[in-house]
């Protein structure tokens, strides 16, 4: 009884799902979905390699150091760094004071209350701070970028699909608009105050071109020039550094974890076999049943023409 | 210990018999996992799977609770408390990191074991409530990773905790009232976040017990094995203790190395890059998916697009839920006196046609619902209804098994053929004994 | 079955005693190994516990002292903590440098727990080194013991113009922070 009523059950979900299928396969080839623009024109990300790539990357940091300052003088305007602290610069290799600098120098102050009237105020950053946010408030950042809000950059590597090499492929990729896709799909005709861009989703970004020249930033000497492609790999590599500023920890524990545990497993499998010794674990069947012996015997068979 | 052969506790040190006088732990300890547990002596690799289970809850457990020393449960401090621990504790990345592939590597354990036990028979006769018990398990596990994923509050935490609860508001009438009273609002919010932390907090415990509830239940009749034939004598059993520890204690390192291999170089391999993304109710990811360890549910609930009589969501949820509860009845669906698959042709071929099905399910069920993968979920979730509910049956009913062994100690012959042929076969003729 | 099994097993290494000590060794070196890989598993368990980063990041905070009169005092904040700035009157320093070494419990000069130049300036925790309580004499009107300095209300512990033990439970005199004038009008602590 009950098995009969599970098998009704089964039987009517079967159905029903069959009776989808034949609606979604009919709808498919009547109407079959329409092809967009993002399918045809949006490309994937350009390949990048850093130094903090693979199982034993380790950041570059004079790299590191060349993105905080592609950061601070083209990107800082708009985006915010809210989950980097001033003092955790100093991985990049900055000394103490130099930090202090940097916090006391940055363009954007914190903000505070006026101790005596108790309005809101602001003060210089002091390393402990974290990188304060560009605008007041999301209303202030869209009023400010045409109503698009600028993203805060601290996890930008990892909160978008392709990681270091969107960010690359992103910055270096404007480009005028082909002529093959506004004829193909009117719709997608870039908008005013958007920017086309094909390794964008949605080929259209309210972002304009942020690295637009090269020597748009002045590297100190003993670095590369200062190409936008340059510039365009540097920040990106800084923006895998505030990512993942335990990155080199990391694999340095993975190592260590890793081997203590290749080892341990050795050692166990070793422990294993020997007290199984005994139990005559190498249980393999043998005679008749032995796979090996079967062959034989229908081979032997074959060749004396004798069937199955 | 249900056989009789199984040695008693007996005392080492004048401390032990001092507790075991006034507490029987330490003889509860010996005849759950030491030398007084009989398990068949052929178990294969992959009975190691029920032990990683226990392992990795374990695991999850004590890094879970570092965390929630942490961990900041409001909808504006939640996403930045993450982050707080990833970057400014000491460790915390590492204790982060763990328990979030550790949920991942949880559930491949969880489901291989399961996998082991629908292969081998392990849910019939006298096991069924082992294996209800442990459907039980299971479904606690994905609440307390369901709500789990929420507590970082990104976009996929918030989105898919949206998702989830809205399957309340299929059912008519209640469905609504449901969701509300579920989320303490009306779109996931503050008081969801705080009853997810407690629940999250809480439901590993409660699994805790109904694990010691389901190896309670599994050391009466004591372990299956992989001819499905049940234990006669001592021939047939090791004691638990040294050979199972041993066997246990090495495959878990293995299995540790790979887990340490994602968690320390491929820790977000596992993850969705929108739950970096702080959560925004106003703006709905491009495609909302569950973690991998839901998705062959997700493509059986988006295979259903068609109303008919019910609405096409409600199917959809109804399917859901049925997908696991049609497992409480497998031991009455499959109802063949054989239990293991190594011994059932048939059956065999449709196990395997299964795991395919599943996979191809999970597979279907991470992908953007598009016309081609909404069909093929549609003819996979068909067929995993048909195989449990319809197939296994009929296979039960009309299949011929290969003969069993006589016994464990038979099956397993090592040079001593003459005493131990399956039943069906004479023994001897041509055949050499081997001695390995 | 019986004379097959004996044959293979005299045969078998493992057997000899010999045998039997290696076989222990490799147990124990593997459960051993387990072991160390268990404590060091649970160090960073431990740890993580110990203040973050962002704690540990001194936290200086810099107080703005030209608005405090002589005879005034403020109370701020430094690490989450109570901290008392006092401006001395003449007076105030006058009986802090009379009282003998010897009528102190925590023998400290005023010179040595101010600013060389400064000693007007007295700057401590405002956390009594008995059990923690936050002593009473920074604001208008505030009991300020019999010794004129700071007064603890919760056991009676008092403390003189220099924030020096005199009489109570306490056993040392209130901290002084580590602090510089960053300018004449500004101190910073920490």
């Amino acid at each position: 009884m009950l098995r009969f009523i599970l098998g009704l059950v089964g039987a009517v979900f079967s159905v029903v799902l069959l009776i989808s299928f034949f609606s979604n396969v009919s709808t498919y080839l009547t109407s079959p979905p329409e092809h967009t623009a993002e399918e045809e024109f949006h490309l994937h990300p350009k390949h990048l390699t850093l130094a903090s790539d693979g199982p034993m990357g380790k950041f570059d940091r004079k790299q590191l150091q060349r993105g905080f300052q592609v950061y601070k003088e083209v990107c800082a305007a708009c985006h915010g760094l809210s989950l980097v602290a001033f003092r955790d610069l100093e991985a990049l290799g900055y000394n103490e004071p130099e930090v202090k600098a940097i916090a006391e120098q940055w363009a954007t102050e914190v903000p505070s209350v006026n101790l005596e009237t108790g309005e809101a105020a602001t003060r210089k950053a002091i390393p402990a701070d974290r990188f304060p946010s560009p605008y007041a408030n999301e209303v202030a950042a869209r009023a400010a970028n045409n109503n698009a809000l600028p993203p805060d950059l601290s996890l930008i590597t990892k909160a978008r699909e392709g990681g270091a090499a969107y960010i690359y492929s992103l910055l270096t990729g404007y480009r005028p608009q082909p002529a093959e896709l506004v004829q193909k799909f009117q719709a997608a005709k870039t908008p005013q105050g958007l920017h086309y861009n094909p390794y964008f989703p949605n080929l259209n970004l309210a972002m304009p071109p942020p690295i637009t020249s090269d020597g748009q930033v002045t590297y100190a000497p003993g670095n590369p020039a200062p190409t936008v492609d340059q510039m365009a790999k540097d920040v990106s590599a800084f923006l895998v550094w505030t990512a993942e500023p335990k990155l080199e920890k990391r694999h340095a524990t993975g190592l260590a974890v890793v081997v203590f545990l290749l080892f341990a497993t050795i050692l166990g499998y070793f422990a294993y076999r020997n007290i199984w010794a005994n139990e005559k674990r190498k249980v393999r069947v043998t005679g008749v049943l032995d796979p090996e012996n079967q062959a034989k015997t229908a081979r032997a068979r074959r060749k004396a023409g004798v069937k199955g | 210990m249900s056989f009789a052969w199984a040695k008693p506790y007996e005392p080492k040190s004048g401390l032990m018999r001092w507790l075991d006088e006034r507490l029987p732990l330490p003889r509860l300890v010996y005849g759950a996992v030491g030398g007084g547990y009989p398990v068949p002596r052929n178990l294969n690799y992959w009975w190691n799977f029920g032990v990683l289970a226990g392992l990795f809850l374990a695991i999850q457990i004590v890094t879970g609770i570092v965390l929630a020393m942490w961990y900041y449960s409001s909808a504006d401090g939640a996403f930045n408390s993450v982050e707080h621990i990833m970057r400014d504790v000491n460790a915390g990345w590492a204790l982060r990191y763990i328990h979030m592939n550790g949920a991942s590597f949880f559930f491949i354990v969880t489901y291989i074991h399961i996998f082991r036990g629908l292969y081998y028979g392990s849910y019939k006769a006298p096991r069924e409530l082992v294996w209800m018990l442990g459907l039980v398990i299971y479904l606690l596990m994905m609440a307390t990773a369901f709500m789990g994923y929420v507590l970082p509050w990104g976009q996929m935490s918030y989105w898919g905790a949206q998702v989830i609860t809205g399957f309340f508001s299929a059912f008519p009438l209640v469905g609504e009232p449901i969701r509300i009273w579920l989320l303490g609002g009306y779109a996931p919010d503050q008081a969801a976040l705080t009853r997810f932390f407690s629940l999250h907090y809480l439901l590993p415990f409660v699994i805790a017990a109904v694990v010691i509830l389901h190896i309670w239940a599994l050391h009466i009749p004591g372990s299956n094995n992989p001819t499905g034939v049940d234990v006669k004598d001592e021939k047939d059993t090791l004691p638990f203790h040294p050979f199972y520890t041993a066997k246990d204690g090495w495959a878990a390192a293995a299995f540790l190395t790979v887990f340490a291999i994602f968690v320390y170089f491929a820790p977000n391999f596992l993850g969705h890059p929108d739950n970096y993304i702080p959560a925004n109710p106003l703006a709905t990811p491009a495609h909302i998916v569950p973690e991998w360890y839901f998705w062959p549910f997700y493509a059986i609930l988006r295979a259903f697009t068609v109303d008919f009589i019910l609405p096409a969501k409600l199917w959809g949820v109804l399917a859901m839920f049925a997908s696991i509860l049609i497992l409480f009845f497998l031991p009455w669906l499959d109802r063949s006196p054989v239990r293991s698959g190594s011994y059932r042709p048939v059956f065999k071929r449709f196990y395997w046609l299964l795991i395919a099905d599943i996979l191809i399910l999970g597979w279907c069920g991470g992908a953007a619902a598009t016309p081609i993968y909404v069909a093929i979920s549609q003819l996979a979730a068909a067929y995993y209804f048909a195989h449990f509910l319809i197939i296994l049956p009929l296979i039960s009913a009309f299949e011929r098994p290969l003969p069993l062994p006589d016994s464990i100690s038979s099956s397993r012959l090592h040079g001593e053929q003459k005493e131990a042929a399956p039943a069906g076969i004479s023994p001897r003729r041509g055949a050499t004994a081997t001695a390995e | 079955m019986a004379t097959l099994e004996q044959s293979a097993q005299g045969s078998d290494p493992a057997e000899s005693t010999d045998g039997v000590r290696r076989r222990d060794f490799l147990n124990v070196a593997a459960v051993s190994f387990a072991g160390v890989g268990v404590v060091a598993a649970a160090l960073p368990l431990i740890s993580q516990m110990n203040p973050p980063a962002d704690v540990l990041a001194l936290a200086s905070t810099e107080v703005d002292i030209s608005k405090i009169a002589s005879g005034q005092a403020i109370k701020t904040v430094w690490r989450k903590q109570p901290v008392f700035i006092r401006n001395l009157t003449p007076a105030e320093i006058q009986a802090a440098n009379s009282t003998p070494m010897s009528d102190l419990r925590d023998p400290q000069t005023l010179a040595e727990r101010t600013k060389p130049g400064k000693t007007n300036w007295l700057i401590t925790l405002g956390v009594c080194t008995h059990l923690g309580c936050v002593p009473l004499g920074t604001g208008e009107g505030e009991n300020r013991g019999p010794y004129g300095g700071y007064f603890c209300p919760c056991h009676g512990s008092a403390y003189d113009t220099a924030a020096r033990i005199r009489s109570g439970p306490a056993p040392t005199n209130l901290v002084v922070p580590n602090y510089e004038f960053v300018s004449d009008t500004t101190v910073r602590i920490g």
